[in-house]
């Protein structure tokens, strides 16, 4: 089949950068806020740069005719699985809590949590 | 024992050949395991594949084996014994687990997640763990926090990603077989980079309890071998029902190896047109050409389809993948486990701190993707969008699989391309993982395999199944591996 099959001649990807409007560096302060991640301002500016790139080349979805179709969360089609509420073995306190970055005996320390 | 005075054939030997050489009495878990830890020792300074290598551990791991194997205690199994790797996002108890992340440097998991208690419970010996692009984001390991790895056939390149360590182990003989996580082509597309097999299974097939979750309707574990059969066995051990992940499947298991040698006579072969993008490499298309030509003179019907939504498959991807990563990823907070800082005022404080030191690029890059995507105004048009247009990628695979039994198309674009020559455009390193993408979009089962070489590096060719088809692809997959010698080919390494 591959003399006469026109697939392997490559085509075009639907990738090109179409227009949308660019993020402004006050988008990403709201998503960097959103995120609880601090940025450089330096950081910010690539990052505002690259997503409007990226979104770009999102933005050819918006021409698929979607108009009452069923979103999938995702692809086993089981419903909410319940089980029995027993007792199970739990881990061990102290392997859990070797992990933390300040301990306090039992407890895990954090800074302040109100202003 | 049987010395080894030239241990290539040891190192790539498959497991099955190594079982082998198990029951004959001809080499033991402990000296194979030896010879791996000694392998490891002198090539990983070229390869940085391991994060973690664990030899105290595996030679004790190895000795309880070959109590096994001599028959006392539990029967052994396919892979007692035998010397794998795990990649560094399985949470291995008493074991350091990264991610290949900054921010987990240090993290000791409290236990095991459950593939990885699988593999013990069948004997296998756990090596260390893989190298990766960190939280599996990236098709290059560029992105680990730990250094790149390194293609054991041109270690100038890239061995893909995201499980480019357990790739280029496996590769380059540092371990039999290893198990890794595909969310968009982790597994598949470094496997077709380094010449092995790598398969990601029917979604919720495998367990994902333990495993670091980055997109987790599209996470999904599976093994990477450098047979087919290897790949069946490993299949067999790992996948399960399990409670403690409520999207595994509770179907009965096949024997994943039951059909390796059925051949392809009379199957129905798909190729959809679409795959084959701008920009594919002409070696990557005379390679799958011929690919084409071998499967259709083993007796398979070979025809051309279209699947049009394809070509939207990145963008729904590079959607749902940041969107579920966002939310997964906030439970890094640097309060409980991995870097946290005292250095602030308040406690949010010291989180933003905490998570934009301990982050790397990619990954703030694609949570920031995600929480845009999601967040008030953009929700439905990004999010919601693409969800739907999934349901509609998933029917046009249904319908595909109406016709064909498998589909097949080049597993990557190209072949291993040079360290640093894709990472200041992250779309183009996107781009890599364009043939893998649609496959976990409608949660299928699909296996590469190596199929041909391309300006001496390695090409693979990719089997797509329907749901639980899992029996089909390797089916497939093993009779292409018997009719060629590709999967024979190892770099001097």
């Amino acid at each position: 089949m591959q003399a006469q099959s026109p697939l392997l001649s490559g085509r075009v990807a639907r990738t090109s950068r179409e227009t949308m409007d660019p993020l402004t560096p006050k988008d990403v302060e709201h998503i960097a806020q959103l995120a609880y991640i601090k940025l450089s301002d330096e950081e910010s500016e690539d990052m505002r740069v690259q997503l409007t790139n990226i979104l770009g080349h999102f933005a050819s979805l918006s021409t698929v005719e979607t108009d009452g179709v069923e979103p999938t969360g995702h692809t086993t089609d089981s419903n909410t699985v319940m089980r029995k509420d027993e007792p199970q073995p739990p881990l061990d306190q102290d392997d859990v809590l070797r992990n933390a970055p300040d301990r306090d005996g039992e407890f895990v320390r954090v800074r302040p949590v109100l202003e | 024992m049987t010395t080894h005075s030239t241990n290539s054939d040891l190192y790539f030997a498959t497991a099955r050949e190594l079982r082998t050489k198990f029951d004959g009495r001809e080499l033991s878990s402990v000296e194979a395991t030896r010879a791996m830890l000694d392998r490891i020792s002198s090539l990983e300074p070229n390869l940085n594949s391991f994060i973690t290598v664990t030899p105290e551990r595996a030679l004790k791991d190895a000795e309880a084996a070959d109590r096994r194997l001599q028959g006392s205690g539990q029967e052994a199994g396919p892979l007692t014994g035998v010397p794998i790797m795990i990649k560094d996002n399985f949470s291995t108890k008493d074991v350091e687990t990264t991610a290949a992340s900054n921010i987990l440097k240090g993290y000791i998991p409290p236990y095991d997640g459950t593939a990885v208690r699988l593999l013990k419970e069948a004997g296998a010996v756990i090596l260390g763990k893989g190298n990766l692009d960190e939280f599996a984001m990236g098709s290059s390991n560029e992105s680990s926090a730990f250094g790149p790895v390194h293609n054991p056939w041109d270690t100038d390149r890239v061995p893909g990603g995201s499980s480019g360590g357990a790739a280029a182990a496996v590769a380059a003989g540092e371990c039999f077989i290893a198990f890794g996580s595909d969310t968009g082509g982790s597994i598949r597309q470094p496997a077709s980079l380094c010449g092995i097999v790598g398969m990601k299974p029917t979604y919720g097939l495998v367990s994902r309890f333990g495993l670091l979750a980055f997109g987790s309707s599209l996470d999904q574990i599976g093994p990477l071998t450098r047979s087919v059969a290897d790949c069946a066995d490993a299949l067999n051990v790992i996948s399960n029902h399990d409670h403690r992940d409520s999207t595994s499947v509770a179907a009965p298991f096949d024997d994943f190896a039951q059909d390796i040698d059925a051949g392809v006579a009379g199957m129905n072969i798909g190729v959809p047109k679409e795959y084959m993008v701008d920009g594919m490499e002409p070696g990557v298309l005379s390679a799958f050409e011929a690919s084409l030509k071998i499967l259709e003179d083993l007796g398979a019907n070979i025809s051309e389809t279209s699947l049009p939504l394809t070509d939207h498959a990145l963008a729904v991807y590079y959607i749902i993948a940041p969107s579920e990563a966002s939310a997964n990823l906030s439970r890094y907070d640097g309060v409980k486990y991995g870097l946290g800082t005292l250095n602030a005022d308040t406690s949010a404080q010291a989180t933003e701190i905490a998570r934009g030191e301990g982050f790397g690029d990619e990954v703030k890059r694609r949570i920031f993707l995600g929480t845009y995507a999601l967040s008030a105004g953009y929700y439905d048009a990004y999010y919601k969008k693409a969800q739907q247009v999934r349901t509609l990628i998933r029917r046009e695979f249904t319908d595909a699989f109406l016709k064909f039994d498998a589909l097949v198309t080049p597993t990557s674009p190209g072949v291993a391309f040079k360290i640093g020559e894709k990472m200041d455009d992250p779309f183009q390193m996107y781009m890599n993982d364009v043939c893998t993408i649609p496959v976990n979009i409608a949660g299928l089962p699909s296996i590469s395999v190596p199929g041909g070489i391309s300006e001496d590096l390695p090409v693979g060719l990719q089997f797509i199944g329907p749901q639980f088809g899992d029996t089909t692809v390797i089916r497939g997959a093993a009779a292409y591996e018997q009719a060629t010698n590709w999967h024979q080919k190892h770099p001097l390494i």
